[in-house]
């Protein structure tokens, strides 16, 4: 016993061990960037060209955008120099086509006057926390396109000058192509989920026919279909509005996609919310309208809101049909001679891109918003 | 009282009560439908007796006949042999083939760097994933139009002149036309080589599956990915140098106002291609992205405990999960790409809508025709796209017990 006790002394160290290198810091700035950006020789070499493209992007678009840009002038001319950048000008000079398109500039009170409505309209509708969406959602929805059209139309009882729609233009055409679409095919596209849905297959397969045909198909094509066919199925003499055909178009078109997103929303619903409302007695029509769809609407809240933000997108093909929407009215800006110099379509394009993606955006981030303060975490 | 001897009634009676016919679902439902009908058809007989009408007093020619016609216009990029004595039935084809080609193509790239993306979105590097985020949300946001605009009228046609051109590595040579590459020369016994690579192809399929099959069996690993590449480079090697076949590759060279020989790549088609790359590359990516964090994170530390490598547990248990989810909206974005390269048309390279829906239409005036035509075939690429990829879905499906 004590020789094991002897010899395991030995084991025993007599000096204090030398002192250990501080531990990797973890926290801090450089404990940081070496956790998240050189954490290995791969990481590190990846991070560091992630700064070069950066680096790269960032002095490019700084450089041709305030730099080198050009900021005043009233023609091309001032733009046809060497290594030049954006050419503000060409945007300046040319804002209120851009916006208004061939609107008569005594009447931009009218058009800012529909925006104005909307946008106050948007905002309570789309705000969660404000009540009253019933009101708010039937203002939007009815009235205030009926409002619209006869503020920016004109002409007849109004007493305001009549604008034929051959003058609308710029991202006010953009507008009302969107809100159109997106307002008219919401009632088709909730028939059409409901018919897809139905046990009845006659009505069954006339919507699925339906659907597929339009979402199979490129919108440039419903388009063209809408613009040269259109008028050859209505009766001989019936004068058919260039604007109005692509709406027609745009809005059967996106119909299709809501009726499908819709439908995602019923399929969401469990049997026995169906099964309940049949128990009560309800007809068809009472289930769908009190217990169904409500619930329904109401998860395809952000579905619709994506839609919206493709449709938006999309407006842009109407500059193909002929009409002057926001990207027609800068396409057809450079294609002039008073304006023309290299770099003026780069500039035109910037600023329609930067108009473009802050809708969509704010668009995109509402939905994300949506979808968030929508999930009770029911699921799962 | 009165819904009590209802009841006694159909106790008693055998023959069931008989509601009446107006509440009766199943007449309803046919009455419904017979009505829906009824309005079908109406619509439908309105929009022809319309149509005939006026095209009988617009004097529109109606019927396919015009496809045997010569079309007398040019084509500025074709596949196949195309002149102005062509018929529309090949321009038809053309337009079908340009689409098909930058379709194919854009998909691929599409992929390839819609999984880049996506991926770098989720690295555990915080810059990359920051800059990855950057590209997709600000390249998802502007419509694809505009950026097809943007490449094509703001850079790609203020390119250098011809004269001025830029010349890059292998002889290739960038200009405000576009791209000209040298071009192979194969002589004509090479399709020996074609058939060998065709051969060591699907040699290397068997081959692979062997060695899947040995694996089950045995718990060893055929080292199958190296016996494939021999066989491919050994098949090609040895055909290419028995025959004698020759390959050799024509320069472009300036001569005149422009290059002659090579490969000549048109400014519509590389803009096109690049802006239906970028855009459905950036929906592909929040795809991915969304696919490989719906794999519960038990899985590849379950995996991991099984001890498997890291490349094996992505390539075994992460991925074939993910692609469970990634597969179908894959589908709907490779459809987008091809419905959305009719944009075309506006940048003027000459797909499907641009020769057939736009000059065939305004050469023949038989617009009925000339769209119905171009929407059947975009609805049949779509239907074919779906079934195939519906049976891609079936197979790699959750099996379940």
């Amino acid at each position: 016993m004590a020789d094991t006790t002897k010899n395991s002394a030995l084991y025993v160290r007599s000096e204090m061990a030398p002192d250990m290198p501080p531990p990797v810091r973890t926290q801090g700035v450089v404990g940081w960037l070496r956790a998240n950006m050189f954490s290995s020789v791969g990481n590190s070499i990846l991070s560091l060209l992630s700064i070069y493209v950066i680096y790269l992007a960032a002095t490019g678009i700084y450089n041709f955008t305030i730099v080198n840009a050009i900021w005043q002038g009233d023609g091309g001319a001032v733009c046809r120099v060497e290594n030049v950048g954006a050419c503000w000008p060409y945007v300046g000079n040319r804002l209120t086509f851009f916006i208004y398109g061939f609107y008569p500039d005594t009447e931009y009170w009218r058009p800012n006057l529909a925006f104005a409505i909307g946008g106050i309209l948007l905002f309570l509708l789309a705000t969660p926390q404000i009540p009253g969406k019933i009101i708010w959602g039937v203002l939007f929805l009815v009235v205030y396109p009926v409002i619209t059209f006869f503020l920016v139309h004109g002409g007849g009882f109004t007493g305001l000058e009549a604008v034929p729609t051959e003058k609308w233009g710029g991202l006010m055409l953009t507008l009302v192509v969107a809100v159109t679409g997106i307002v008219a095919s919401f009632p088709i596209g909730v028939v059409l989920a409901l018919g897809r849905r139905s046990k009845m297959p006659l009505v069954r397969s006339v919507c699925v026919v339906f659907i597929e045909l339009w979402r199979g198909v490129p919108l440039i094509t419903v388009l063209f279909m809408a613009s040269v066919m259109l008028p050859l199925f209505l009766p001989e003499g019936t004068n058919f509005d260039k604007l109005v055909r692509a709406l027609v178009g745009v809005t059967l078109f996106t119909a299709a996609y809501t009726a499908e997103v819709v439908r995602g929303g019923l399929q969401a619903i469990p049997k026995g919310q169906f099964e309940a409302a049949d128990a009560l007695g309800l007809n068809y029509f009472q289930a769908t309208m009190l217990i169904t769809l409500p619930q329904a609407l109401k998860i395809v809240i952000p579905g619709i809101v994506n839609n919206s933000i493709s449709l938006f997108k999309d407006t842009t093909l109407v500059s193909i049909v002929g009409l002057v929407d926001l990207l027609g009215a800068v396409r057809a800006g450079t294609a002039t001679g008073t304006w023309s110099a290299p770099t003026i379509p780069v500039t035109g394009y910037l600023f329609a891109a930067t108009i473009f993606w802050v809708f969509s955006f704010a668009m995109s981030r509402y939905s994300q918003y949506m979808e968030r303060r929508l999930d009770t975490g029911h699921k799962s | 009282m009165a819904s009590e001897n209802d009841l006694k009634s159909s106790r008693i009676s055998d023959a069931p009560a008989k509601a009446s016919l107006v509440n009766d679902p199943k007449v309803r439902a046919i009455f419904y439908q017979f009505l829906l009908l009824v309005g079908v058809v109406w619509f439908f007989v309105y929009i022809f007796g319309n149509l005939n009408a006026n095209r009988a007093s617009q004097n529109i020619r109606t019927g396919f006949d015009f496809f045997s016609n010569t079309s007398s216009f040019e084509i500025g990029f074709t596949l196949i042999p195309y002149d102005r004595a062509s018929t529309f039935a090949d321009v038809l084809l053309v337009g079908l083939l340009n689409t098909l080609l930058v379709s194919v193509i854009g998909i691929v790239l599409a992929t390839i760097l819609g999984f880049a993306l996506g991926i770098a979105r989720l690295s555990s590097n915080w810059i990359l994933a920051r800059l990855a985020t950057i590209v997709v949300e600000t390249l998802r946001n502007i419509p694809l139009l505009l950026q097809m605009f943007f490449w094509y009228f703001g850079v790609l046609k203020l390119m250098p002149n011809v004269k001025q051109s830029l010349e890059l590595p292998l002889f290739i040579v960038f200009n405000n036309r576009g791209i000209v590459t040298p071009e192979p020369l194969f002589s004509d016994n090479f399709g020996i080589v074609w058939t060998a690579l065709l051969v060591a192809i699907i040699a290397s399929y068997f081959v692979t599956r062997w060695a899947k099959a040995r694996q089950d069996a045995t718990g060893i690993r055929p080292p199958a990915a190296r016996i494939n590449t021999a066989l491919v480079i050994g098949f090609v090697a040895i055909a290419w140098l028995a025959s004698g076949a020759s390959l050799d590759w024509s320069i472009p060279v300036l001569q005149g106002f422009n290059y002659k020989n090579g490969i000549h790549i048109p400014p519509e088609f590389l803009a096109l291609l690049w802006a239906l790359t970028l855009y459905t590359a950036v929906f592909i990516a929040e795809i991915v992205r969304a696919g490989i964090l719906a794999v519960p994170k038990g899985q590849s530390e379950a995996a991991q405990s099984l001890g498997l490598k890291e490349g094996d547990r992505l390539k075994q248990v992460v991925i074939p999960q993910a692609l469970r989810v990634i597969v179908p909206p894959l589908t709907s974005q490779y459809l987008n790409l091809t419905k959305n390269s009719s944009l075309a048309v506006a940048i003027g390279y000459p797909e499907l809508v641009s020769v057939f829906m736009g000059t065939s239409l305004n050469q023949t005036g038989q617009a009925v025709e000339v769209v119905l035509v171009t929407m059947l075939i975009y609805l049949a690429l779509s239907l074919i796209t779906s079934a195939f990829m519906n049976w891609y879905n079936a197979r790699i499906a959750l099996t379940e017990r």
